[in-house]
C-alpha cells in the first residue's frame, strides 16, 4: 500500500496541480482538524460514556424482549394513537427488539465517529488491465491447448462434441413434462350444462326468479360445483364457471349475445374478466355497466356484455338462461364461447 | 496501569492474534489478503450508502425468512381455520394461508417477523433502485465497472420477481388475484403460452401445485441465485476498488477515505443495526400486508382497490393504460394488451438499462478508467435520459393506481387514463429538454462561481458614490469540486473517404457515433481556462483598494 504524507501538495496522481488522467486541476487534501475528543480527554472521557450507555442501553432493551415475550399474552391488544389497535405483544417485541438493534448500531457509528481516527487516508489505485505480455502469454497458453488437444484438427470430434452437447438440454426439457396436463379444450368448456340449477355463491340456494327486483344483482355457481371436491379442481371450476346475474327492466336491454338468453330481464354473465381473468365485482345499476377493478375493463350488460372502455378486447360472454317448472333458474347449456383470459389457441 | 503493564498486556493481545493468524496463514496463505483488506480505504459519501442499505435489507430478508419457514406451511390442500383468530374462524382455506395466520396470530414474535420480512422486502428493492439511480446519475457504470452495472441490473430484475413470488405465498385474496394477472399474462403468449400456464400451475388456474413450487422458487432458487450474484457483485466492488466523487486530493489515480478496519467496520456494522433496528420499530408499529382482513383466496372473488406491492405498480399500471388491442389471425390470438405492458415494455425497459453503460460508451468513444464520479449537471444528456426514463417509470407507476387516484380525487377513471396515456408520450420528451436545461444552468452558473465567486449581500458605497457588492471566491472544498468538470472533446466528423477517395467501410458507422457524440457533449459549458481564472484570482485581490477592505474587516 503506498500511502503520502499529508499536507505534500500533489496527491497521488497529480502533478503540477494537474490530475494524471484527466488533466483536470486537483486541489490538496487540506490539512486535518482535530476534534474536540482528539485534544481534550474531558471531551473523549464523554465520548466513551455515551457509547457505553447506548450498548448497556441495548442490553436493558433485550432483557426487556425476553420479558415482554414471556409476561405478555399474545392475545392482549393496546389501542396507539394514529397506529390504532394492534397486538401487545407485538408491538412490545418490535419497540424493544428495534430500539436494542438501533442502539447497537448508533453506538458503534458514535465511537467510530468520535474516537476512532477521522484522518483521510490515501491509497493508489492500480491499473486494473495486465501487462501486454501477460495477455499474449495468456492467449499463447490457450492456442497451445487448442492445438495440442487437437480441437481445431479433429472435426469429427468436434462436430459430434457439439452436437450432443447441443441436445443436452433435452432431458432437462423433457423431464418438466409431467408438471401439468396438456391443455385440450380445458380452456374452452365449463360445468354449465343443460338444466343445471344456477345457486348463490356464497350459501349454495336455489335461486327463485321471482325473488330477484329490478336492479338487483346476484353472484351465482353452478349447482353441479358443489359435488367436486377441491381437491379435484373445484376452484378451477369455480374460476371459470362463477357468474354474474342481473335483472334489468327488458326494456332496456338493447342486445344480447343470443335471442332471448334472458330470463325477464334477468340476464347471467361470466363473472371472469375476459382481460387476465380478475373476477368482476363493481357493478353500475344505472347504467348497467360493469366495471374489472384490476384493470378498469367496462363491460355494457345492457348490450350483450360489449367492452366499452378498458384494455379488456373481448366481450364479457353470455349464459342462456330460463327456468325449472318450479320457477328456478336453470342454464339452457354452456357458454357458446371460452370465458376468461384469452389464449394463443381461443381464435 | 503504569506503562510497562499495558506494554506487556498488549504484546499478549498481539501475540494471541499473531498465533491464530499463523495458523491460518500456515494453511491458506491469508497474511497478504488480510492485510490487504483490512488496510482497504474506503471514501466516505452518504449516497454509497444506499447499496448498503440493499445489502443489508437482504440479510435481514434471509434471516427473518428463515424463521418464518419453520411454521409457514406450503400447502393448497384446503382445512377449516381453527386458529386464535376469531373473524375467519371455522372457515375453509388453503393451509398455506392457514400457517401464515397461524403465524401471525399464534406464533409469538411471529407476527413481528412477517412485518420485518415484508417491510424488508419493500426497502430491498426500493434500496437497491434508489442505488441503481445514484450509480446512473455519478456515471459510476462507466469503465471499469460495466460488468458490475450489469450484474446490478440482474439484481433489480430478480429482487422484483421474489417479491413478487413472497407476497404470493400466503395464498390470501390480495396474493391469489395478482397470481390469477400473472396467469393471465403467461396464457397470453403466443404459441406456447396456454402449456406454460398448464405446466406452471399444474393445470387450470389455481390448482393445487402451484404454492409449493412457487415456494421452493421463493426460498431456495432466487435466493441462491440472488446470494451469489451479491457476493460477486461485492468482490467486484473491493476488487476494482469504490469510485470516489470530486474534492480535494482526490484523483482518478487514487482514492481517499477510511481504513476499512477499524472505521469502516464500525461504520458499516453500525449501520446495519440501524437499518435492522428501523426497520424492527417499523415493523412493530405499522402494519403492512394485513392477510387476515383479506380472507382466503378464491377465484370468484376480489375486492375493490386491490393494490401490489409498490415495486409491481408500474407493470400494473403498464397493463392498466395499454389500449385494448387484440388480434384474430387464422383462428389463433394474439393478445397485444397483455404482450405490450407485460412482456415487450419491461423487456425493453431492462434490456436498456442492462446495455446502457456500452451505449453510452460508443457514443462518447470513451475508452478510459473512471474513478471519479460524475456531477450529474455535468453529463447533462445522461442526466436528462436518466430522468426522461425515470418519469416515463413514474407515470406508469401512478397508473397502477389510477381507480384510488379516480376515487380520491373525484374523477372520471376514464379521464384518469386518458391523461396518463398522453402523459406517458409527453412527459418524458419534456422532462429531457428539461432537465438538460437545468444542467447546464446549473454548469454555467458552477462557473460564474468560480469566476466570480459568490454573492456575500455586502453592498459597500465607495468614496466616490460607486455602489458595490462584495464577491467572496468560493470555499477551498467548493473551488476543488467545481474544477473537477472534464471537458469532452465531441468526436470529430470524419468524411467517409480517405485522401484517396477510397469509401471507408466504416465511415458510416463513424458518421453516427460522431454525431451521437455532437449531441451528447456540444451544449456542454466549457470550464475555464487557466488564464480565466488566473484573471479571477485577480479579481479577487483587487476587488477593492487596501484601504476599503480594512474597512469592510473591521465591521
Amino acid at each position: 500500500m503506498n500511502e503520502i504524507e499529508l499536507g505534500s501538495t500533489d496527491p497521488v496522481g497529480a502533478r503540477d496541480g494537474k490530475d494524471l488522467v484527466s488533466g483536470v486541476p486537483v486541489l490538496p487534501l487540506p490539512a486535518h482538524t482535530p476534534r474536540r475528543a482528539d485534544i481534550d480527554p474531558v471531551a473523549a472521557k464523554r465520548a466513551e460514556r455515551q457509547v457505553a450507555l447506548m450498548f448497556a442501553s441495548s442490553i436493558a432493551l433485550l432483557i426487556a424482549f425476553t420479558v415482554a415475550y414471556i409476561k405478555v399474552p399474545n392475545t392482549s391488544l393496546v389501542s396507539i394513537p394514529v397506529i390504532g389497535t394492534v397486538g401487545t405483544n407485538h408491538v412490545l417485541l418490535g419497540l424493544t427488539l428495534g430500539l436494542a438493534l438501533f442502539l447497537i448500531g448508533t453506538g458503534a457509528i458514535h465511537w467510530a465517529k468520535k474516537l476512532m481516527p477521522d484522518v483521510e487516508v490515501t491509497q493508489e489505485r492500480h491499473s486494473l488491465s495486465s501487462s501486454a505480455a501477460e495477455r499474449a502469454e495468456v492467449v499463447e497458453i490457450f492456442n497451445r491447448g487448442a492445438a495440442e488437444s487437437g480441437f481445431g484438427e479433429h472435426k469429427l470430434i468436434r462436430r459430434t462434441l457439439l452436437g450432443a452437447l447441443a441436445l443436452l438440454p433435452i432431458p432437462l426439457v423433457v423431464l418438466l413434462r409431467d408438471l401439468g396436463p396438456m391443455p385440450n379444450t380445458r380452456l374452452r368448456n365449463t360445468i354449465w350444462k343443460k338444466d343445471v340449477h344456477l345457486v348463490t355463491d356464497a350459501t349454495y340456494q336455489k335461486i327463485k326468479a321471482s325473488d330477484i327486483p329490478i336492479g338487483g344483482l346476484i353472484n351465482a355457481v353452478p349447482e353441479n360445483l358443489l359435488e367436486i371436491e377441491e381437491s379435484e379442481g373445484n376452484l378451477n371450476q369455480r374460476g371459470k364457471a362463477s357468474i354474474i346475474l342481473v335483472r334489468m327492466d327488458p326494456a332496456e336491454i338493447l342486445g344480447q349475445q343470443g335471442e332471448n338468453w334472458d330470463y325477464e330481464g334477468i340476464l347471467a354473465f361470466s363473472k371472469i374478466c375476459t382481460h387476465v381473468g380478475c373476477p368482476i365485482s363493481l357493478y353500475q345499476q344505472r347504467t348497467h355497466h360493469l366495471l374489472c377493478p384490476c384493470h378498469q375493463s367496462t363491460f355494457d350488460l345492457a348490450n350483450k356484455g360489449n367492452v366499452i372502455f378498458g384494455p379488456a378486447a373481448r366481450r364479457m360472454p353470455q349464459l342462456a338462461i330460463t327456468v325449472d317448472a318450479e320457477g328456478y333458474l336453470v342454464a339452457r347449456g354452456d357458454f357458446k364461447e371460452p370465458v376468461g383470459p384469452s389464449f394463443w389457441e381461443r381464435g | 496501569m503504569s506503562d510497562t503493564q499495558q506494554k506487556a498486556s498488549e504484546n499478549v493481545v498481539v501475540s494471541k492474534v499473531g498465533v491464530a493468524a499463523g495458523y491460518v496463514d500456515d494453511r491458506l496463505a491469508s497474511a497478504n489478503f488480510t492485510k490487504r483488506l483490512l488496510d482497504k480505504v474506503f471514501p466516505d459519501h452518504w449516497s454509497f450508502m444506499l447499496g448498503e442499505i440493499a445489502l443489508y435489507s437482504f440479510i435481514i430478508l434471509l434471516l427473518s425468512g428463515t424463521y418464518l419457514t419453520l411454521w409457514f406451511n406450503p400447502s393448497m390442500t384446503e382445512v377449516i381455520y381453527n386458529g386464535s383468530y376469531l373473524p375467519l374462524k371455522g372457515v375453509k382455506m388453503s393451509e398455506a394461508y392457514s400457517s401464515a395466520l397461524n403465524i401471525s396470530f399464534d406464533v409469538r414474535g411471529g407476527m413481528l417477523m412477517r412485518q420485518i420480512h415484508h417491510w424488508a422486502a419493500l426497502f430491498f428493492v426500493a434500496a437497491v433502485t434508489v442505488h441503481l439511480l445514484r450509480v446512473f446519475f455519478t456515471g459510476a457504470f462507466r469503465k471499469p465497472r460495466e460488468l458490475n452495472w450489469l450484474i446490478g441490473t440482474g439484481l433489480l430484475t430478480l429482487a422484483i420477481l421474489e417479491g413478487f413470488a413472497g407476497y404470493s405465498l400466503p395464498d390470501d385474496l390480495l396474493s391469489g388475484t395478482g397470481l390469477r394477472i400473472a396467469q393471465g399474462i403467461m396464457q397470453a403468449i403466443p404459441v406456447v403460452g396456454t402449456y406454460v400456464a398448464m405446466f406452471v400451475f399444474g393445470g387450470e388456474f389455481p390448482g393445487t401445485d402451484f404454492i409449493p413450487r412457487l415456494y421452493s422458487v421463493h426460498i431456495l432458487l432466487i435466493p441462491g441465485i440472488l446470494l451469489g450474484l451479491i457476493t460477486v457483485h461485492l468482490i467486484m466492488v473491493f476488487y476494482q476498488k469504490h469510485t470516489q466523487f470530486a474534492g480535494p486530493g482526490r484523483t482518478e489515480s487514487n482514492v481517499v477515505g477510511y481504513r476499512l478496519y477499524p472505521v469502516y467496520m464500525a461504520k458499516a456494522g453500525g449501520f446495519f443495526f440501524i437499518v435492522f433496528g428501523v426497520t424492527s420499530l417499523i415493523a412493530g408499529l405499522v402494519t403492512i400486508n394485513p392477510i387476515w382482513l383479506y380472507g382466503p383466496y378464491t377465484p370468484s372473488q376480489i375486492t375493490a382497490g386491490s393494490q401490489p406491492d409498490w415495486y409491481i405498480g408500474w407493470l400494473d399500471g403498464a397493463v392498466r393504460l395499454t389500449p385494448n388491442i387484440e388480434w384474430n389471425i387464422l383462428s389463433h390470438t394474439i393478445s397485444w394488451n397483455l404482450l405490450i405492458p407485460a412482456l415487450i415494455i419491461p423487456g425493453i425497459m431492462f434490456t436498456l438499462l442492462g446495455v446502457y453503460p456500452w451505449i453510452e460508451a460508443w457514443i462518447t468513444g470513451d475508452k478510459r478508467e473512471h474513478h471519479i464520479l460524475d456531477r450529474p449537471r455535468n453529463a447533462p444528456t445522461r442526466t436528462a435520459l436518466g430522468v426522461m426514463a425515470l418519469s416515463f417509470y413514474l407515470i406508469l407507476w401512478i397508473a397502477g393506481g389510477n381507480d384510488i387516484m379516480a376515487t380520491a380525487f373525484n374523477l372520471s377513471i376514464n379521464t384518469v387514463i386518458w391523461t396518463l396515456r398522453i402523459a406517458l408520450f409527453a412527459v418524458p420528451p419534456l422532462a429531457f429538454v428539461l432537465t438538460k436545461r437545468i444542467c447546464l444552468g446549473l454548469q454555467r452558473r458552477d462557473k460564474e462561481k468560480l469566476l466570480h465567486g459568490y454573492e456575500t449581500g455586502r453592498v459597500l458605497r465607495l468614496p466616490h458614490g460607486e455602489f458595490i457588492e462584495i464577491h467572496e471566491p468560493v470555499s477551498f472544498e467548493e473551488r476543488a469540486v467545481l474544477l473537477s468538470k472534464v471537458d469532452v472533446p465531441v468526436m470529430e466528423i470524419t468524411s467517409g473517404e480517405d485522401e484517396h477517395g477510397v469509401r471507408n467501410p466504416k465511415g458510416r458507422k463513424a458518421k453516427i457515433q460522431a454525431k451521437l457524440s455532437g449531441w451528447f457533449y456540444t451544449d456542454n459549458v466549457s470550464a475555464p481556462s487557466e488564464q480565466e481564472l488566473a484573471e479571477a484570482d485577480e479579481h479577487f485581490a483587487h476587488q477593492l483598494g487596501a484601504h476599503e477592505r480594512t474597512a469592510i474587516d473591521s465591521h
